[in-house]
């Protein structure tokens, strides 16, 4: 069997190394991230309070149908229209024919990574509709043709420098690095969008069972923008986002903004229930929520439904040894770092994607950080033996293992193989390449078995 | 006291002198060390690749291999913590091996967590000398839990001065198979581990795992500075 896919996870790594820009912008957003997130979790007890988020997760997932249910029920009689979308073109379909039927030319957005994963702006554009990224970072790698490469932070990968430079030619505007005069120059622009756009879509971190309830924590103050200046707010989110109660929810702003940023809560927390009412003061007039599934309903039934416990605060890919080093943009597809190596194989299937596997040095940082308990390296792990099992694994390293098993088992062949790698160590150079065999001392001519005494 | 030394194939092939080290140590102490001679690999490059059948191999030999009740010691985190994590998850399915896999997981320890809390050898008079940092491989310090108990030895090393390494808990980029499987990253980070050891201004850089040692090695052969490599047992054999 072939074990090609279209995905290069090591070609794509290798070029991210020698990009100096990329390897200090990720440096520093990392380690920024990383040194906020151990100050801001040394006020809370993180092993308590991530302990309760995890169970509270687990029902959350455990009772899924009936929770959606209980969701779809209540967020319609608050005025909402919910829509349930099989996979990604179901949801774009649905988005797109909710903006048509509004004659929508313009939509402001604000970040969703559901959207991204259902490529909803490649989409809309095809059918004529202008989408305008509202959220800084989304507004920056949008105007550059690119994709996230962090799921909270989309444009970690890029320095200010750069962003000057794109500003300066995309919108005619004079050279800045600084990143305020930027910041005022995004705004202005993204003022106008909001005030002209018919339309805003938003995504949302959690879905609140009990009371039908949408909850969007930013820190731009863009979220509540797109939901509440145009008449039309369309949300996109994936089915695993419930929580079954607002009580529910304090864990959980407790333990997002501190993960992702380091911060002890977010500038916003918006909770929108329904469409706007007779005597609300905000809030858009019509309100569509789409429930996406896109494989979910499968993976709640296998032995990886831990990974749906996620809440997307990237806490995992900051510390990640890996991600730091090659960025977001070389995993390939939506989601990167660790929590992205088991979500993107599970969605777009192993065959596919299963270089992402051996993207970890199973150093166990992200088990420490993450806010949900899930057991990233134990799954990455379970990935890899899939992986073997279905015949993904190049036929030289199955190879390589049944001879390793037969040593293992053989003292005597063990000890000779240490001998005869000791003896033809020069030749195993040679052809072991520089970078793999040629990194390692020369084996002891004596091993430590045969001058034991 | 008895024990039974545990070499680990790193150590038996590349790095003997680190094996040498740990017998030197128990000799000192009077702990009487048997090395049962039909130890191989604890079969955890096949189980971090995915290959569990191949891993269950080497699992069974080695739980062939270490009887008895002594304690096993070895000195590394990473083999140490395979004996006692993968070893129970591969014969989940299997109560009889299982119970087996779980008795000798109760009897390893990594080399520094027996010095510590067993021979308690970091309140005997020990010497050291020259500038000492420490990487703390992730096995050890994530899957065993094992912290305090080198920085205890090492502080104990009277005339060393110790220096902290910055970001000491990041990896070093070894990660078994990875370094073969991805060595551009392997690099990448070895070279990363490297600066901020040369950082500190260190002499000479320590820890309990010959694979990140080795990984270490390199990245700072690479950086072109002379620091020295030591595993903690060398530091330890030399000081008592």
């Amino acid at each position: 069997m072939s074990t090609q896919t279209s995905l290069n996870f090591r070609a794509n790594a290798a070029k991210a190394i020698k990009d100096a820009p990329l390897r200090a912008s990720m440096r520093n957003a990392a380690d920024t991230f990383g040194t906020r997130r151990t100050s801001a979790m040394s006020a809370v007890d993180f092993e308590a309070l991530r302990e309760k988020a995890s169970n509270i997760r687990m029902n959350a997932l455990d009772n899924l149908p009936a929770y959606l249910e209980q969701f779809t029920t209540q967020a319609t009689k608050a005025g909402a229209t919910v829509h349930r979308a099989h996979d990604a073109a179901a949801a774009n379909q649905i988005i797109t024919q909710v903006l048509k039927n509004h004659g929508v030319k313009m939509a402001a957005k604000g970040k969703s990574m559901v959207s991204e994963e259902t490529h909803l702006n490649e989409y809309l554009e095809k059918e004529g509709i202008e989408v305008v990224e509202t959220d800084l970072g989304e507004y920056i790698i949008q105007l550059d043709g690119e994709t996230p490469s962090h799921i909270i932070v989309p444009a970690i990968h890029k320095n200010r420098q750069q962003i000057g430079k794109l500003f300066a030619d995309r919108l005619g505007v004079p050279y800045s690095e600084d990143p305020q005069v930027l910041t005022k120059i995004a705004r202005k622009v993204l003022r106008e969008k909001f005030l002209t756009a018919d339309a805003g879509i938003s995504g949302a971190n959690f879905a609140i069972a009990e009371s039908g309830s949408l909850v969007i924590v930013t820190n731009e103050g863009n979220g509540r923008m797109v939901t509440t200046v145009p008449p039309l707010h369309i949300a996109i989110l994936s089915i695993e986002k419930i929580l079954p109660s607002l009580r529910d929810l304090p864990t959980f702003i407790r333990l997002l903004p501190r993960s992702a940023t380091g911060q002890a809560i977010s500038t916003y927390v918006s909770i929108i229930t329904g469409a706007r009412k007779p005597g609300d003061a905000t809030g858009a007039k019509e309100l569509h929520i789409v429930l996406l599934d896109n494989g979910r309903s499968d993976i709640i039934t296998g032995e990886f439904r831990e990974m749906l416990k996620c809440i997307r605060c990237g806490a995992c890919m900051n510390v990640c040894p890996v991600y730091r080093t090659v960025g977001g943009h070389s995993y390939g597809w939506t989601y990167p770092g660790p929590m992205g190596i088991v979500l993107t194989t599970l969605l777009t299937g192993l065959k596919n994607s299963h270089p992402l596997a051996d993207a970890s040095t199973l150093c166990g940082a992200c088990n420490e950080v993450c806010p949900v308990k899930i057991p990233l390296v134990d799954l990455i792990l379970k990935q890899r033996v899939n992986k073997v099992s279905q015949g993904l694994s190049p036929s030289t390293i199955s190879l390589g293992m049944r001879l390793f098993q037969t040593a293992a088992k053989s003292p005597f062949l063990f000890s000779l193989g240490e001998r005869l790698a000791s003896m033809f160590w020069p030749i195993m150079r040679m052809f072991g390449g520089k970078d793999i065999v040629g990194r390692l001392p020369h084996p002891a001519k004596t091993a430590f078995r045969r001058r034991f005494k | 006291m008895r024990v039974q030394l545990f070499g680990t194939c790193l150590v038996d092939s590349l790095y003997p002198e680190v094996g040498e080290a740990a017998l030197r140590i128990f000799k000192k102490l009077g702990v009487e060390v048997s090395f049962p001679p039909g130890q191989t690999c604890c079969g955890q490059p096949a189980y971090n690749a995915g290959y569990h059948e191949e891993a269950k191999g080497a699992a069974e030999h080695f739980l062939s291999v270490f009887t008895g009740a002594d304690p096993i010691v070895t000195p590394s985190g990473s083999c140490a913590a395979m004996v006692k994590h993968g070893y129970p998850e591969l014969f989940r399915n299997d109560p009889k091996m299982l119970a087996v896999a779980k008795s000798v997981a109760g009897r390893v320890y990594e080399l520094s967590q027996f010095l510590v809390h067993v021979l308690r050898v970091h309140e005997k008079n020990l010497t050291g000398k020259g500038k000492v940092t420490y990487h703390s491989s992730c096995h050890l310090t994530r899957m065993l839990g094992v912290r305090e108990e080198p920085l205890l030895l090492l502080k104990a090393l009277k005339g060393l001065e110790f220096v902290p390494l910055p970001d000491a808990v990041r990896c070093c980029g070894f990660g078994g198979m990875f370094m073969a499987k991805l060595p551009e990253i392997s690099i990448a980070l070895a070279e990363e581990k490297a600066d901020k050891i040369i950082s500190t201004g260190a002499d000479t850089v320590t820890g309990g795992d010959a694979g990140c040692l080795m990984n270490i090695a390199d990245g700072l052969k690479r950086r072109g500075r002379a620091v020295k490599v030591k595993h903690i047992a060398q530091l330890i054999a030399e000081g008592l």
